[in-house]
């Protein structure tokens, strides 16, 4: 050890000179990040911003939620944002059909992480009512992960809070030091967009379709 | 059901046309056959000589055992009156009729409807595209013998629903795609679509090539949707523009198109009231209301409404008609520019109304709350007194509030006058409905021209403007507000003591026959066409939404307009996407 070297101030039992006691804190990375995930969690979780963007009956109930008498905005949420590129979360109110999933794919693909889905009703959890129509693709999430489902047909502007709420908890419970997005390399894996043919084809299924084409 | 009027005028067609015109004496239909080769002929002469000048509905029905594919239309007149129906028969593996859009510009929707989902080419018709599904679709998938992806069952209940103990899932009972004919040379996913797009793009350069260009610049084409926050859910349109200002305009729909009639057609009668709430979700119970009455009008004396559910019906209806037309409002100022401040005020009213739904009906807004024979069940005792206080003294106030905000503004004034005209002979002729007819100076509303329920024992006025722009379209709620108030004061104050409900039918016997049930929905002219053929089911189930038709003048209105007043003309004609679309 030279006389230059810096002192390795993380090692265990470094001796702190007596004037910058009580100035300094030492700790190491990994103390430091339970101390910063908290703080920086909590700022997530209290801005989060939707996406303006509506499906169908459950979409109105989401503007009553963002209306005065229940209020949004107290969890920091009223920021609705009509571009995808500004939202952290999408509400998907409503049934979802084939004609639209190509949509909400993209619009999900241009969302920047962290991306947070809400599956709002029984339509978007899970085709709901109208489940069997030929147009209907039964749950938003055959295509797009979702992170919290929220049932009713539609739910009422209280359960919506209560998923929102569940949302929150979800986001506390996440760290900097796991969460893929946070990686040095991340690498964005967009979700192939279904295509309109004689029915829906979902990219990841095509050979399998192909198949029983042939056949 | 059978509407005998016009039999005795149609005799002049039936001389006039011999063998063209005859009544149609299946049992339960009242209607009159057409020779398609003579269709137009006589649609002229119906609306020239006759004055059944309103084309209110169109659509096609699939009757599988005689090989034909049959086209209802209903006609009105503007004055008022019964309907007069007419239905032309074409074969169904060679399904082509005549289109009566040269006559009735407000057919062209709703053939294309029945293009897209029956199949049957409509001749002289200058834009028959798929307009639901979209272009490449394999089939027309009402037709009875289609069958989707995840196939199970003609009727409901399906087994699979049945409480054995085990869930079994549709989709692993039958594979996906399994009814699903791919073409066999598939190649690239990519290269399999896009066809919708290209022939939506021909038609407006054809269009806009028509009125030729004013500047030295290039047509722009702009799409606004599916997802834009201003097109009141998944609705899209396609613009092309000299400038700022608009050539051609094609609407594009279907995104929330989920399928009612075929689940209609599959559910037992009492089976679709659920859904007809979620059509237009804003207002529930009317649309309640139209299929209780088509479904009633076709059992005819098997079931009878209770005074004080007839009483409790109408209280409804227009409390309905208060919170949409509030909406609409609140969204067409939001529309305007002026974000979320009126929405907010509007909601907040509205939000009264849903408490009394959610304590009489159990939900806030898919009430579900009409049966054949009356209504499910009464107000329980403090939502009544709420209603009092509301129909009496909070809600009067907050018309006048808004009025005094809103309808001398400056800016409202200066962005809606004279904008997006449409001419009483143009609403007529396109089949508009509801506000948007009546902002144009004709004075046309179901329950005063054919009155239905009790209507006729209340003291209203029908709500009628003169210049057919956006300020008549926003002014004219207002108005409607002020009248279905006086309905409700007058109803609240005599309402009869009694039962609610005639019997309690769960699954109804509907005798065979056709009937067509209209309301006065708060967007207009809302009607459900029905055909038993005596089972638990229906043999065809059909919704005219007033958003859909009236979404066929849009393009009229638009063009010459600027791009910022596109969005406000939308938000005038007061659309939902789950009528639209259905």
């Amino acid at each position: 050890m030279t006389e230059n070297a810096v002192p390795n101030i993380n090692a265990p039992g470094f001796d702190v000179p007596a004037e910058m006691q009580g100035q300094v804190a030492v700790t190491n990375m990994d103390r430091l990040l339970k101390l910063l995930d908290p703080a920086y969690n909590w700022g997530r979780r209290s801005s989060i911003w939707p996406m303006m963007f509506g499906l169908a009956c459950c979409a109105i109930e989401m503007i009553c939620t963002a209306a005065s008498r229940y209020d949004l905005a107290r969890f920091g949420m009223e920021v609705m944002r009509p571009s995808p590129r500004q939202s952290d979360m999408m509400i998907v109110s409503g049934t979802v059909t084939k004609k639209m999933i190509p949509q909400i794919v993209r619009l999900y693909n241009q969302m920047p992480e962290p991306k947070y889905v809400i599956a709002m009703g029984a339509c978007a959890s899970g085709g709901g009512p109208f489940k069997e129509g030929y147009n209907v693709v039964s749950g938003v999430d055959k295509y797009i992960p979702v992170d919290v489902y929220v049932p009713g047909c539609p739910p009422t502007p209280q359960a919506l809070l209560h998923g929102l709420m569940k949302l929150q908890e979800k986001i506390d419970g996440q760290s900097i030091t796991r969460e893929h997005w946070y990686d040095s390399d991340v690498k964005a894996v967009a979700i192939p967009v279904p295509v309109l043919g004689p029915d829906i084809i979902d990219p990841r299924d095509y050979k399998a379709i192909q198949q029983a084409a042939k056949a | 059901m059978t509407e005998m009027t016009a039999e005795r005028k149609l005799s002049a067609l039936e001389e006039r046309f011999p063998g063209a015109v005859s009544p149609d004496t299946r049992p339960g239909y009242g209607g009159f056959k057409v020779e398609p080769a003579k269709l137009v002929e006589v649609v002229t002469a119906l609306r020239d000589e006759l004055g059944y000048d309103y084309l209110s509905s169109v659509t096609a029905v699939d009757y599988l055992e005689a090989g034909v594919i049959e086209v209802v239309y209903h006609f009105y007149k503007s004055t008022g009156g019964r309907a007069l129906v007419l239905c032309a028969q074409t074969p169904r593996d060679n399904a082509v009729l005549p289109s009566v859009t040269p006559v009735y510009p407000g057919a062209d929707f709703q053939e294309r409807e029945a293009w897209d989902l029956y199949g049957v080419k409509f001749e002289g018709h200058t834009d028959l595209r798929r307009i639901l599904m979209w272009e490449g679709f394999g089939g027309h998938p009402m037709r009875k013998d289609w069958k989707e992806a995840y196939y199970e069952e003609d009727f409901k209940p399906f087994e699979s629903r049945w409480p054995e103990g085990a869930v079994r899932r549709s989709e692993d009972l039958n594979p996906y795609g399994a009814n699903v004919v791919y073409p066999k040379d598939m190649t690239n996913p990519e290269k399999v679509t896009e066809e919708a797009d290209k022939l939506l793009y021909a038609k407006l350069d054809e269009e806009a090539a028509k009125i030729g260009k004013n500047l030295a610049t290039d047509f722009v084409t702009v799409n606004m949707g599916p997802q834009h926050p201003s097109t009141h859910g998944v609705f899209r349109m396609a613009v092309v523009m000299d400038g700022e200002t608009i050539v051609a305009l094609k609407p594009v729909m279907g995104y929330l198109h989920r399928n009612h009639e075929k689940i209609g057609e599959r559910n037992t009668w009492l089976h679709n009231m659920p859904f007809t709430d979620r059509l237009d979700y804003l207002s529930s119970m009317s649309n309640n209301w139209g299929y209780a009455l088509a479904v009633e009008k076709l059992m005819g004396n098997r079931v009878s409404v209770p005074e004080r559910a007839e009483y409790v019906r109408v209280i409804m209806a227009e409390l309905t008609r208060v919170s949409n037309h509030l909406w609409a409002i609140g969204f067409l100022l939001n529309d305007l520019g002026a974000f979320f401040t009126p929405s907010l005020y509007a909601i907040e009213e509205r939000e009264l109304i849903l408490d009394i739904f959610e304590a009489t009906t159990g939900s806030r807004m898919m009430c579900n709350y009409f049966r054949f024979g009356g209504v499910a069940r009464d107000f329980p005792e403090d939502a009544w007194n709420k209603l009092k206080m509301l129909v009496n003294e909070r809600l009067p106030r907050m018309v006048d509030e808004l009025d005094v905000y809103l309808s001398n503004n400056e800016i409202v004034g200066a962005r809606t006058t004279g904008v997006g005209v449409l001419s009483p002979d143009e609403a007529i002729a396109y089949s508009m409905a509801g506000p948007v007819l009546r902002a144009s100076g004709v004075p046309y509303d179901v329950r005063r021209a054919d009155p239905y329920g009790i209507y006729e024992e209340f003291d209203f006025d029908v709500a009628v403007r003169y210049h057919g722009d956006c300020y008549d379209r926003y002014i004219i709620r207002m108005d409607e507000i002020r009248e279905s108030l006086k309905i409700l004061q007058q109803a609240v104050k005599r309402i009869p003591a009694g039962s609610v409900l005639d019997k309690n039918p769960y699954n109804v016997r509907v005798p065979a026959g056709e009937s067509y049930g209209r309301v006065e929905g708060p967007k207009g002219e809302l009607g459900y066409y029905i055909v038993s053929d005596g089972k638990a089911n229906p043999q065809r189930y059909h919704v005219r939404a007033p958003s859909f038709v009236n979404l066929t003048a849009l393009e009229k209105m638009c063009v010459g307009q600027k791009i910022a007043d596109v969005v406000v003309i939308l938000g005038s004609i007061d659309i939902v996407l789950g009528e639209v679309d259905r």
